[in-house]
């Protein structure tokens, strides 16, 4: 299965749904709608498409945009080593999107990092928790509006000069 | 005159021992770990002055080598370390992470490991050269020998 088929049978099953597709740089990357993700990534990884593979599971902020985050999810197919990217936007108010943790087991600690560093919340993800930040954080790192330097220490420290 | 002439002595004899004695615990959290095994092995061989002994458990250690970026996370872990070590101890900042902080002025990294527990030596380097770190630590030789042989907590009480 070629790229361009990939694209093609994403298209011709969820006419809705796929927003754009293209081929940056010779990768295969679609665009899809936030509330249909879950279903077309189930469609990804069942035959004949056979992305058994999650590599990533990351979110972009773009803080001038009115869809502020954008999901970025790559799979990988071991057979024929192919990739494709499937991106989806969420709004800046309420970012919430389906949890991949029923489809891939990693999902489960990536689905937690998102929401640590962006606030992302994932509807239907078991335990969903911050991973790298401390209990009692406020905020979320890397969301652009974060302070550069807002550190919040829990032990009482000299402060920066 | 005679009793405080042995005084000094005693202390002298003292800081001699300890200073050829120090046993330490690698605090070791990131890449400057590399160079931390590369001075404590064979090649540079910290044994040589007397420093070669890890002790995995911060009770039976005086010198508290912090090798490697403090996450804001890690800093009550590191406090802990330094206050179940026991008198008398030191602290070696290891690498720029532990002196300021390093390249990582952001959100996660402490700003140089002074900011939770009192440092004796501080050596730079991104990481350091293990003859810098032979150099920080012939420094801290120097400091115990040259320092007063009591306790911080008597001075602090006293």
């Amino acid at each position: 299965m070629e790229k361009e088929d990939i694209l093609t049978a994403l298209r011709t099953s969820f006419p809705e749904d796929v927003l754009e597709t293209s081929t940056p740089l010779g990768d295969a990357a679609a665009v899809v709608k936030p509330e249909a993700l879950a279903g077309i990534m189930a469609f990804l990884k069942a035959e004949p498409q056979a992305f058994t593979m999650l590599l990533d599971l990351t979110c972009v902020d773009h803080p001038d945009r009115l869809d502020r985050f954008e999901m970025v999810y790559h799979v990988f197919a071991l057979e024929g080593a192919r990739r494709l990217r499937v991106k989806a936007s969420l709004p800046a108010a309420e970012p919430v999107i389906g949890s991949l943790a029923g489809l891939w087991k990693n999902a489960v600690w990536l689905e937690r990092e998102a929401f640590d560093m962006f606030g992302v919340r994932f509807e239907g993800h078991p335990d969903l928790r911050r991973l790298f930040m401390y209990d009692g954080f406020e905020g979320h790192p890397l969301r652009k509006d974060y302070p550069l330097r807002g550190r919040q220490p829990r032990l009482p420290m000299r402060p920066d000069p | 005159m005679a009793g405080n002439f042995l005084t000094t002595r005693f202390e002298a004899m003292l800081a001699w021992g300890r200073k050829f004695s120090l046993f330490h615990y690698p605090y070791v959290t990131a890449c400057c770990g590399m160079e931390y095994m590369s001075a404590a092995c064979a090649h540079f061989d910290i044994d040589r002055f007397g420093a070669g002994w890890t002790r995995f458990s911060p009770r039976q250690s005086d010198l508290l080598l912090v090798v490697g970026t403090i996450a804001q996370k890690l800093a009550p872990v590191l406090k802990t370390v330094y206050d179940q070590m026991t008198e008398p101890k030191w602290v070696i900042a290891f690498g720029a992470c532990t002196v300021s902080g390093g390249i990582y002025d952001n959100y996660a990294v402490v700003q140089g490991i002074d900011r939770v527990i009192p440092v004796d030596i501080y050596i730079p380097g991104c990481p350091p050269r293990p003859e810098t770190v032979l150099d920080g630590l012939l420094k801290l030789q120097e400091k115990i020998k040259t320092q007063g042989q009591d306790w911080r907590w008597k001075k602090k009480t006293s």
